[in-house]
């Protein structure tokens, strides 16, 4: 099929603002990723396309963009998304993610987004000696699968840039950041949960979350973002150990997996 | 220009870069990190099944086995000193990675989860062995995570979005530091440093169906060679049996860890033909042969180029059964055990892993070989173990050799751990002792002129095609089977193509901030530069070992070829010396190598 291609432009060096451009491709397959005719424009029609990509199988975290109106990693999105496999042409329009700096074409300036990250203390903190017999410290599967989810984040910040929230105030940590704090709060390994908990429990934290759950669809981890805002909401009201073990216990309703 | 002092300077942010600059930070030595990518980007991020240690979390195992297994894994090329530290410290290696916070899957008892791999046996009941530490199927994700949050935490200096581009030695024959593009501004900076540490990855982009990420350009092994550096076993390159189809994109040998089988047109399970006692988990260069073979025999899906691999609850159990084994699978398992690989298969080739087998054949994985270290990760300068005073290099740009002639399965991760803090440790301890080297007069020039005459090519030869039939060539003939002939075709299309980039390129991007287009053109330079270094080492070597098959010289030869190859690029010739011995100090002589 034909892939008509609508892309905001804009080029630091000659562009007052930013503006559309249209490129046209042909013999583009329902199965095609996003990213790769990115490629064909940038290789084949206009050198001067830019935009960041590496991994090319969505997880790395490189090419969030807003295709056709929602942010989606470019590699990970198909062809077949917005069209039938046996349509005649598709319509594809990419811009940069909202709310951050664009910096050239599709880049936009990632600093924002990591000073939130770098924020919420995103490493293990104890003073727990390491065990004496110089092995692992010991965690039991379910004490391990409570943070599970939010171990996948990739940092890509489809998440923190679909929220309106953090359009309306940069100054909001952001869904990812709070993500990335889940996975240390809910660590039985880790000791720092109130100091976390400061952070997001301030103006700029975790209330600035209206629940308008833009950034769970938005996720290409399937990560269920704003179940673990919800989770660390109430954890700054109720306590950690109080969502712990309600977490262990909805764990325990789900049966294991037979092996 | 900017001009920057480290003790230290590490290129490169996947895991090795982060764990040498942890190590070279923690030994005192003030340090930077240059990558062209956020490192939290780096294409360690995609590793999926494991990270290889003889915990014997679940079930007996030793180090001495893991060395032996990788010993012969690599064909017998791997140096045993070298396997010897990789093996020995790769348990306190992941110890130290779960005491840093990274979250492995753990077993009932608390202790972290291990899984079957490709290649690690038993060496007693020649059984597969649970050797694997994973944490599903995105441990390297976690590794490079915790990595990074151990960065942070200890304030390492970070210049995220720097395009390293040569490397700079003083007048004596020390390192003396980097020269490096400032991605966003196109401005150049010198980093001069006593030390540097080269991590700069894996560079799978040579061919056209890889594992590897767009980044995965070989920018350094070019760098190096451009200074009269040689770079070692080259022609081992990996090509992992289990990519998607058409895309290359890697379906772990987790999957067959986990019960996974292959199976050929005719529904057969082939790897009991090639492989009796431990088929499907054989290593990867008989596997990939294997179905090569099938492939070429008609026995592919319906005729077609790839096979099925099958890890079905229904499939997976009939074998279990079959095997004796008491151990049965449902749904649920796979979905937790491998959810990423089930969601490569949904999104990009519509299967659902659960129900129906994947399609896979051979995608191009991982080079064994790389910049030449001895086990300090001392860059060598000669054959003869003589160094570059102030140069290290790790992970996978380097070969230690602890692959030899083929990677088993979780090794390469060890290794990033391994050999990242020696490279760290080493390079702070030699930064301790040494003065900073002199800078050469005009530090930044040759770069400065390189890109000048990239930036301002009026010729009419885009850069896309060139790489794509660089390619193309590469996975034609400088693939998973080669011959003589082939090669020798393969070289001289290079060498047309290499003239082409030289004096008829044309970009289109002529400006300086965020020249994508004009980084790309250099790291096409750079590939091509590799592929030709590629294909002469192969051509040299004429004899099968372990990822290097040659169907011209179908045996291995141990009289002749137990030597590592050195290449080097003298202007327009490559040189070649095969005066370097394995290393065989562990006593593993070689024998003949079946599974
Ligand atoms: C899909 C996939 C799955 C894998 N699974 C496993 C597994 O399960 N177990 C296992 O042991 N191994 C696995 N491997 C292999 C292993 O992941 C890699 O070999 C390893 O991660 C390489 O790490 P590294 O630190 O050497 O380099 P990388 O992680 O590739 O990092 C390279 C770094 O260098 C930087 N860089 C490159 N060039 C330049 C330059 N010119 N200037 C500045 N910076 C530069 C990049 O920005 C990046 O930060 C897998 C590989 C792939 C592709
Ligand atoms: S390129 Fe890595 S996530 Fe898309």
């Amino acid at each position: 099929m034909k892939a008509i291609f609508r892309i905001r432009r804009y080029n630091p060096e000659k562009d007052k603002k930013p503006y559309w451009q249209e490129f046209t491709l042909e013999d583009v397959l329902p199965t095609d990723r996003v990213v790769e005719l990115l490629h064909r424009i940038k290789w084949e029609q206009d050198g001067t396309l830019t935009f960041r990509r590496s991994c090319a199988h969505g997880v790395c975290g490189s090419d969030a963009m807003r295709i056709n109106g929602v942010n989606l990693l470019a590699c990970k999105v198909l062809v077949r998304t917005f069209a039938r496999d046996d349509a005649e042409e598709v319509k594809i329009q990419v811009e940069p993610i909202l709310g951050l700096p664009v910096l050239k074409d599709l880049i936009v300036d990632m600093e924002p987004f990591f000073s939130h990250y770098r924020a919420i203390l995103p490493y293990l903190i104890t003073s727990e000696p390491p065990p004496a017999d110089g092995r692992e410290r010991r965690q039991s599967p379910q004490e391990r699968a409570i943070f599970d989810d939010t171990t996948k984040c990739i940092l890509c910040a489809c998440c923190t840039t679909s929220c309106p929230s953090f359009w309306a105030n940069d100054s909001y940590v952001g869904p990812a950041a709070i993500v990335q704090a889940h996975r240390f709060i809910f660590d039985s390994r880790d000791q720092a949960a109130d100091q976390r908990l400061n952070v997001l429990g301030a103006p700029d934290g975790a209330w600035r979350c209206r629940t308008i759950f833009n950034c769970t669809p938005a996720c290409p981890r399937e990560i269920k973002v704003t179940q673990a805002i919800g989770e660390v909401k109430l954890a700054i009201v109720r306590g950690v150990e109080h969502v712990r073990q309600q977490k262990i216990a909805d764990l325990k309703e789900t049966p294991a997996p037979e092996e | 220009m900017q001009t920057h002092q480290f003790d230290v300077v590490v290129v490169g942010a996947g895991g090795a870069g982060l764990m040498a600059a942890l190590y070279a930070s923690q030994n005192g030595a003030n340090v930077a990190v240059v990558s062209k990518l956020y490192p939290t980007r780096s294409h360690t991020g995609t590793a999926q099944g494991g990270i290889g240690a003889a915990l014997g979390n679940l079930e007996e195992d030793r180090w001495e086995w893991h060395a032996f297994d990788t010993v012969k894994g690599g064909d017998y090329l791997a140096d045993q000193d070298a396997v010897k530290v990789l093996a020995e410290q790769a348990v306190s290696a992941i110890i130290e990675l779960e005491l840093m916070g990274l979250p492995f899957d753990r077993n009932p008892d608390g202790t972290i989860s291990q899984r079957r791999f490709g290649g690690h046996t038993n060496n007693i009941t020649k059984k597969p062995v649970r050797r694997a530490c994973h944490a599903a199927d995105r441990t390297g994700h976690m590794i490079l995570q915790t990595l990074y949050q151990q960065c942070i935490k200890n304030q390492i200096r970070f210049f995220d979005e720097y395009h390293a581009m040569d490397q700079l030695l003083s007048d004596d024959g020390r390192s003396a530091g980097v020269v490096a593009v400032e991605i966003g501004s196109g401005e150049l900076h010198v980093f001069h440093s006593k030390a540097v540490i080269w991590a700069t990855g894996g560079w799978g982009r040579l061919w056209s169906v890889t594992s590897n990420a767009h980044s995965l350009t070989g920018d350094a092994p070019a760098i190096l060679l451009r200074r009269g550096l040689p770079m070692e076993d080259m022609e081992f390159f990996q090509f992992h049996p289990t990519g998607l189809y058409g895309l290359g994109v890697l379906i772990t040998e987790g999957v067959r860890g986990e019960g996974g089988i292959l199976l050929n047109g005719k529904s057969e399970r082939f790897m009991e033909r090639y492989a009796p006692s431990i088929k499907d988990l054989a290593s990867r260069d008989v596997i990939s042969r294997a179905i090569y073979l099938e492939i070429q025999a008609g026995r592919g899906i319906g005729g077609r180029p790839y096979v099925h691999l099958d890890v079905t609850p229904k499939t997976v159990n009939r074998y279990l059964a079959e095997a004796g084994e008491s151990r049965r699978i449902d749904g649920n398992y796979v979905i937790q055990k491998l959810p990423d690989i089930l969601d490569f298969c949904r999104v990009y080739a519509g299967v659902d892993p659960v129900e129906d087998p994947i399609p896979v054949a051979p995608t191009a994985h991982y080079g064994m070989g790389g910049i030449p270290t001895n086990i300090d990760a001392e860059v060598l300068a000669k054959p003869d173990g003589t160094i570059v005073p102030g140069l290290y290099a790790a992970g996978e740009v380097g070969c230690v050799s602890v692959h030899g002639a083929n990677r088993l399965g979780t090794n390469s991760l060890t290794d990033l751990i391994v050999f990242g803090r020696i490279a760290g440790r080493k390079a702070a301890e030699y930064a301790k002792s040494a003065g900073m080297p002199a800078l050469p007069p005009d530090p930044a020039g040759k770069v400065s002129a390189e890109l000048a005459r990239l930036r301002s090519g009026k010729g009419s030869s885009r850069p896309g095609p060139i790489r794509a039939k660089m390619q193309q060539a590469m996975m034609d003939h400088v693939g998973v089977f080669r011959t003589e002939a082939g090669i020798s075709e393969t070289i001289q299309i290079i060498r047309g193509l290499k003239e082409q980039f030289n004096t008829d390129l044309v970009i289109d991007d002529r400006g300086q901030q965020f020249n994508t287009d004009l980084l790309e053109a250099w790291e096409l330079g750079a590939m091509l530069d590799l592929a030709e270094v590629t294909a002469a080492s192969a051509l040299a070597r004429t004899e099968s070992r372990g990822a290097h098959s040659r169907e011209d010289y179908p045996k291995r030869d141990d009289q002749n070829w137990l030597v590592h190859s050195f290449v080097w690029q003298d202007g327009d010739t490559i040189r070649l010396d095969h005066s370097r011995k394995v290393d065989l100090s562990l006593g593993h002589e070689p024998m003949e190598r079946v599974y």
